[in-house]
C-alpha cells in the first residue's frame, strides 16, 4: 500500500489557479466597453458559428474567453436561467447581478470541488437607462465577481490589451471611435497584429432599441464603422507612437493569489 | 483595474436558493443540484433548446394545461372573460392581424379593451380566442419559447416550425379544452423563403392546419370571413388589407353581440398588426384611428359596408 504524498490545500488552489489561468492565457482577448448608447463587445475571432458573445436578455449580454465547451455549457444555463425568471415573474426582473451571482456560485464549486477547474472568465453585462446605470460584472475561474467600470479586457495577452484601453479610453465615446479604440487594444496582442473586420465578432447592447437590445454587427458594417474611426482618428489625433512603451505599465492584478 | 477578489460582490445564496424559493416545493429541483460544475439545479440539464420542454421537468406546474382540475367540475368556461374575433389577412409580402378589444363573461362586457393580438417574435404575430386568461398565459409562454430556441440555438426556427410548436402547446391545453376552458390561437407570419405572408389556424385538439388568403376565429368569426370573401384580392396593398381587416371586425361586431365595433367615444380602435420582411409592426392607435373614423363615415351612407360586384 502507498502512501499518497501530502499535498497542502495552499498549494492544491495554487496549482489549479495557475492551471487555469494558463489556459485562459493561450486563446485570444475579448475587451467589453461602455459607449455614449450602451456596451459594446469586441472579440478577436474569425469563427462565424462559435460565438464568444451572445445574448442573454433584453438588456443583458455575456462574452466569455477560454475553453468553448466550459463557457458556452454556462452560457446555456444562464439562458435558461434569464428566461425562467422572466416567465415566472416580470422581463424586468432578470438582472445581471442575479446572473452574475448565480455564475459566481457555479464556477466557485466546480473551483473548490473538481480537480479541474473551469478555464474561462466571463463578463455578464446589462445595459441601463444611461452610462452610469450600466453593470459590467467580470467573473474569473474561481468565481470571484468583479464589478467593472468603463472598459473590461479579458483572455489572451490581457496585460497589453488592458494597458491600451487603460491609455485610450474616455466615457462616452460614439460607438465607430469605441469599436476603434476596442480593435487597436486587441491588436496589442502581438508585435505586429492586424485585425480586419472579417475576423472580429462584434456586438452591441444598444439602449436606443426596442425590447432586446443586443445586436450582433455584421462584417460589412464593422468594415464600415472602423473606416470612419480611422478617419476620425487621422484628423484629431497625434500620431501615437509611445504604445510600446506604455505596454508593461498597468498590468493586471492577478485574482485567486 | 485590478480583478483581485476585495472588489468582488457579496455573493448571495445564486441560483439554487432563487429558484429553490420561487418555486417551493419542487423537491426535484434541489434533488438535481448536486453536480459540481454546473448551475444548481436543472438549469444544467442536456435538455433539447426548447423553453417548453425544459419547463415542464423543472417547474411544471407554471405550464398552462398541466394542472389538475376537479375531476367532477361542471364546465365553467362561460363565467370567465372570453376573447371574440380575429381576423387576418395577406398582401404581397406581407400578413395583417387584427383583433376587436371586447371580452366577455356570458352576457357582461368583462373588458372593452383587451388585446388579443401579440407580437411572437420578430417575424411572427399570435392572437388569441377563448377564454383570455389561458390564452394570454400560452401567448406569454409561446413568446419566451421562439426566444429561447433563438437563442440557444443561435438561429430562429422556420414558420412552420414555430407554428408545429404552438400546434403541440394548444395540444397540452385538451383536458382543460374538454372542461370548457377552450382556447384557440391563429398564427400568421411572414415567410422568408417565399416572400409571402402565411397563416395557420388551430383547432382545441392541437389540431393545426394552414389557410390561404385570409382566416378569421371566434365568436365573430362566421360574419368576417363572409365580409373577407368580398373583400379580398390577391393584389391587396398594405394599405388596402389592413382596411379590409377593419371592414371584417366591423361587420363581426355588427352581428355579433360579443365582438367589440370600434369605440369612438372612448377611442378605443381594433389592434392591427402587420408582418412584413421589415418584421412585426403594431401600427399606432391614431393610424387606425383615423382608418376607422372613415370607414365610420362611409358606413353612415351604406351601413352594410362596401358593395361587392355580381357578377
Amino acid at each position: 500500500m502507498s502512501m499518497p504524498f501530502y499535498v497542502s490545500p495552499e498549494q492544491a488552489m495554487k496549482d489549479k489557479a495557475d492551471y487555469a489561468r494558463k489556459g485562459i492565457s493561450r486563446g485570444r482577448s475579448v475587451v467589453v466597453l461602455q459607449y455614449a448608447d450602451g456596451i459594446l463587445f469586441v472579440a478577436d475571432n474569425p469563427s462565424r458559428a462559435l460565438h464568444k458573445i451572445s445574448e442573454i436578455y433584453d438588456r443583458i449580454a455575456f462574452a466569455a474567453v477560454g475553453k468553448y465547451n466550459e463557457f458556452e455549457n454556462l452560457r446555456q444555463q444562464g439562458v435558461r436561467y434569464a428566461d425562467v425568471n422572466g416567465y415566472m415573474y416580470d422581463r424586468r426582473d432578470v438582472t445581471a447581478r442575479g446572473l452574475a451571482n448565480a455564475y459566481a456560485t457555479a464556477l466557485g464549486t466546480v473551483f473548490t470541488e473538481m480537480n479541474k477547474p473551469y478555464e474561462v472568465e466571463i463578463v455578464v453585462a446589462e445595459v441601463g437607462i444611461d452610462v452610469a446605470s450600466d453593470q459590467i460584472y467580470r467573473l474569473t475561474f474561481d468565481g470571484s465577481v468583479a464589478d467593472e467600470q468603463g472598459y473590461v479586457a479579458m483572455g489572451g495577452q490581457v496585460d497589453q490589451v488592458a494597458a491600451a484601453l487603460k491609455e485610450r479610453f474616455e466615457e462616452g465615446l460614439p460607438l465607430a471611435s469605441a469599436l476603434g479604440l476596442g480593435v487597436h487594444a486587441l491588436e496589442q496582442q502581438d508585435a505586429d497584429r492586424h485585425l480586419e473586420a472579417g475576423q472580429l465578432e462584434v456586438a452591441v447592447l444598444d439602449r436606443a432599441r426596442d425590447h432586446r437590445l443586443f445586436r450582433r454587427l455584421p462584417a460589412a458594417r464593422v468594415k464600415q464603422l472602423l473606416d470612419e474611426a480611422g478617419a476620425g482618428a487621422a484628423s484629431t489625433e497625434p500620431p501615437a507612437s509611445d504604445e510600446s512603451e506604455s505596454e508593461t505599465e498597468g498590468g493586471e492584478g492577478t485574482p485567486a493569489e | 483595474m485590478t480583478h483581485a477578489r476585495d472588489g468582488a460582490l457579496t455573493v448571495g445564496s445564486g441560483l439554487a436558493g432563487a429558484i429553490a424559493s420561487a418555486v417551493s416545493g419542487r423537491s426535484r429541483v434541489t434533488s438535481q443540484g448536486s453536480a459540481p460544475g454546473r448551475l444548481p439545479g436543472a438549469f444544467a440539464s442536456q435538455s433539447p433548446s426548447s423553453f417548453t420542454e425544459f419547463l415542464s421537468a423543472h417547474s411544471p406546474s407554471m405550464l398552462p394545461g398541466n394542472r389538475e382540475l376537479p375531476a367532477a367540475a361542471a364546465p365553467a368556461g362561460q363565467h370567465f372573460p372570453h376573447g371574440t374575433t380575429i381576423v387576418t389577412v395577406t398582401f404581397p409580402g406581407g400578413v395583417v392581424m387584427g383583433g376587436d378589444r371586447r371580452a366577455t363573461a356570458g352576457n357582461l362586457i368583462a373588458q372593452r379593451d383587451i388585446e388579443k393580438v401579440f407580437r411572437a417574435d420578430e417575424y411572427s404575430a399570435i392572437a388569441i380566442a377563448g377564454t383570455a386568461g389561458i390564452g394570454i398565459e400560452v401567448v406569454r409562454l409561446f413568446q419566451v419559447e421562439l426566444e429561447h430556441y433563438e437563442k440557444m440555438e443561435g438561429r430562429t426556427l422556420s414558420l412552420e416550425g414555430k407554428a408545429n410548436r404552438l400546434a403541440t402547446m394548444v395540444r397540452g391545453n385538451l383536458g382543460m379544452a374538454m372542461q370548457g376552458l377552450v382556447v384557440v390561437p391563429l398564427f400568421a407570419g411572414y415567410d422568408e423563403e417565399r416572400d409571402a405572408g402565411r397563416i395557420f389556424s388551430y383547432d382545441a385538439a392541437g389540431g393545426r392546419y394552414e389557410e390561404h388568403e385570409f382566416y378569421s376565429i371566434g365568436s365573430g368569426s362566421v360574419f368576417a370571413r363572409g365580409a373577407l370573401k368580398k373583400m379580398f384580392r390577391s393584389d391587396l396593398s398594405e394599405e388596402d388589407a389592413v382596411i379590409a381587416s377593419i371592414q371584417a371586425l366591423y361587420d363581426a361586431a355588427d352581428d355579433d353581440s360579443a365582438t367589440g365595433g370600434p369605440d369612438l367615444t372612448r377611442r378605443i380602435f381594433p389592434v392591427i398588426s402587420v408582418v412584413t420582411a421589415d418584421g412585426y409592426r403594431r401600427l399606432p392607435d391614431d393610424r387606425v384611428g383615423t382608418l376607422v373614423e372613415s370607414i365610420v363615415e362611409a358606413r353612415m351612407r351604406a351601413p352594410g359596408g362596401p358593395p361587392a360586384p355580381l357578377l
